[in-house]
């Protein structure tokens, strides 16, 4: 069996380190170096790009991207919870109600969050009915505030939470639901000392998620924030365009990896109870 | 509590849907302003008669079906090999592709093409489109396919040898023929993620490579558009029904 076997990782084996292990390494290596007078990479080999990062602007951009994750993450716990509830104790139509989550999620990122650019720009939908039902005097810019990247990130990363969420409610032995309630607790008392207690692993995986994927979020800032509201991912796509600062990009890249791979630490040690 | 649990599911329900529907319902509307006018369909004449959408739209296709055909080989063929015996190796690098943000596979593989270019004469372009959605969709696949063979009896395949069956006549009689729903649902996955990428593409993508995606943020990009609003209904109504689809394949 060996030698087939041996075949049949060759392609995937050399793919993934040709187009991802060896560009890594790279970037690892450009972190290291000095940018060139045209934008490229040169020697001498230095820790400059590293000792750069403390910078207040950048920290200021590392701490906003935290903060952003941290709010969307919580909000998507808030919202998420229910709709897993819901989905675990909707019976016959599950599937309906599942699909209903999973289809919007995986249709077109770009589309869901130019949807948002159209329902919140200044003479857009939102605009126009809160004006014309007189709650507005007149329109104002809702689009590249905060508010509009916080709003982007929890649409677009919701159904991270709800599913991983969603997945321990199922296994939950219903039997302990029963028993608190033969003992007398009332529902919201058994879903705060039952349930939520028990879905703790589903919380913590789909926790994990939302805010990596939100640390990392390019796209979402980019059209739905402006100026201020500038995150990591989209310092690191600056350093490799306009700015042609590769080292220092580089750098910032290998710093949101490092942030990744630690919060994913206790994701991991869960990985064998299926969740991910 | 079931009914306030309805309730509120009737408002996650609106909010995760409510924004696409809108924008699906303003693609029919005659006037280029957010006031309804009338039914139309001129921002869908528009959409299509745009030359640059056009060319975009065939190039998505092209990269979507050659980075499916590669991708979910390697991948079956991958995942199979880990289900024979684990690699900790290889199944560790998948997981890292799988959590590394997409800016930075972006900004990586950009990296990479242009060390390589130093020796070779070639440019960014299509292949190298579809040699970055290849590599960030194996881990999908295995995934995917992987998840069907735990289920799969691996006595089968003993029994098969136990005839006469070759390693190789075993796999691909008997194993399979049964994985095939698996690999069609991996497939269609990777389609639909091939086809939407914005962010690696948009880094790795060369002049004459412009995908459907590149197409539509710079037009978002540029003020508002109806034809937009049209080529994203399409595009939400396209990838919804091939969604649909591999979840049946994924069920069945």
């Amino acid at each position: 069996m060996t030698r087939l076997r041996a075949w049949f990782l060759a392609p995937s084996a050399l793919l993934l380190a040709a187009l991802f292990l060896i560009p890594l390494g790279i970037i690892c290596a450009y972190s290291l170096m000095t940018r060139g007078p045209y934008g490229g990479v040169s020697g001498p080999w230095t820790w400059d790009n590293y000792a750069r990062l403390p910078d207040p602007l950048y920290l200021l951009i590392l701490w906003r991207s935290l903060l952003y994750a941290a709010i969307s993450t919580a909000l998507c716990v808030l919202m998420g919870f229910p709709l897993a509830l819901f989905l675990a104790r909707s019976g016959h139509r599950r599937n309906l109600y599942l699909a209903l989550v999973i289809v919007p999620f995986w249709t077109s990122f770009l589309v869901r969050t130019y949807a948002w650019m159209f329902l919140l720009r200044e003479t857009g939908l939102i605009n126009s009915v809160l004006v014309w039902l007189g709650i507005l005097e007149q329109p104002f810019e809702m689009l590249y505030t905060p508010f509009a990247v916080i709003l982007g990130l929890v649409y677009g990363y919701l159904p991270f939470m709800v599913l991983p969420i969603y997945a321990t409610l199922e296994r939950l032995d219903r039997s302990l639901i029963e028993a608190a309630a033969d003992l007398g607790a009332r529902p919201l008392e058994s879903l705060f000392r039952i349930v939520i207690p028990l879905s703790r692993p589903g919380i913590l995986a789909g926790s994990v998620l939302v805010f990596i994927s939100c640390l990392g979020a390019y796209l979402t800032p980019d059209l739905l924030g402006g100026g201020k509201t500038i995150m990591i991912g989209n310092l690191v796509q600056n350093q490799f365009t306009s700015a042609r600062d590769w080292p220092f990009g580089s750098a910032l890249s290998l710093l949101l990896m490092l942030v990744v791979m630690l919060l994913l630490m206790p994701v991991l040690r869960r990985r064998q109870e299926g969740l991910l | 509590m079931s009914r306030w649990l309805s309730l509120y599911a009737v408002a996650a329900y609106s909010f995760l849907h409510l924004p696409l529907v809108v924008l699906a319902v303003f693609s029919f509307n005659s006037s280029r302003y957010t006031r309804w006018e009338g039914f139309s369909l001129v921002w869908y004449r528009a959409a299509f008669e745009d030359a640059q959408l056009g060319e975009a739209a065939v190039n998505s296709f092209l990269i979507g079906v050659a980075a499916t055909a590669l991708a979910t080989i390697a991948g079956t063929l991958c995942a199979y090999g880990l289900w024979k015996r684990q690699s900790a190796w290889i199944t560790t690098t998948l997981y890292l592709s799988l959590v590394t943000p997409e800016i930075v596979i972006g900004i990586a593989l950009l990296a990479f093409y242009q060390w390589v270019f130093r020796f070779l004469s070639i440019q960014l372009g299509i292949h190298t489109v579809i040699l970055a959605h290849v590599m960030f969709s194996i881990a999908y696949v295995v995934t995917v396919v992987g998840a069907r063979l735990r289920t799969f009896d691996a006595g089968l395949e003993e029994a098969a040898m136990d005839l006469g069956a070759t390693e190789w006549q075993a796999f691909r009689r008997v194993t399979l023929p049964q994985l095939l729903p698996g690999v069609a649902s991996a497939a269609l996955l990777v389609f639909i993620t091939s086809f939407d990428d914005y962010v690696i593409t948009s880094l790795v993508a060369g002049v004459d490579s412009e995908t459907l995606p590149m197409v539509i943020y710079a037009m978002a990009r540029r003020g508002f558009n109806p034809a937009v609003n049209a080529i994203s209904t399409l595009i939400v109504f396209g990838l919804g029904v091939l969604i649909l689809a591999g979840e049946r394949l994924r069920e069945s």
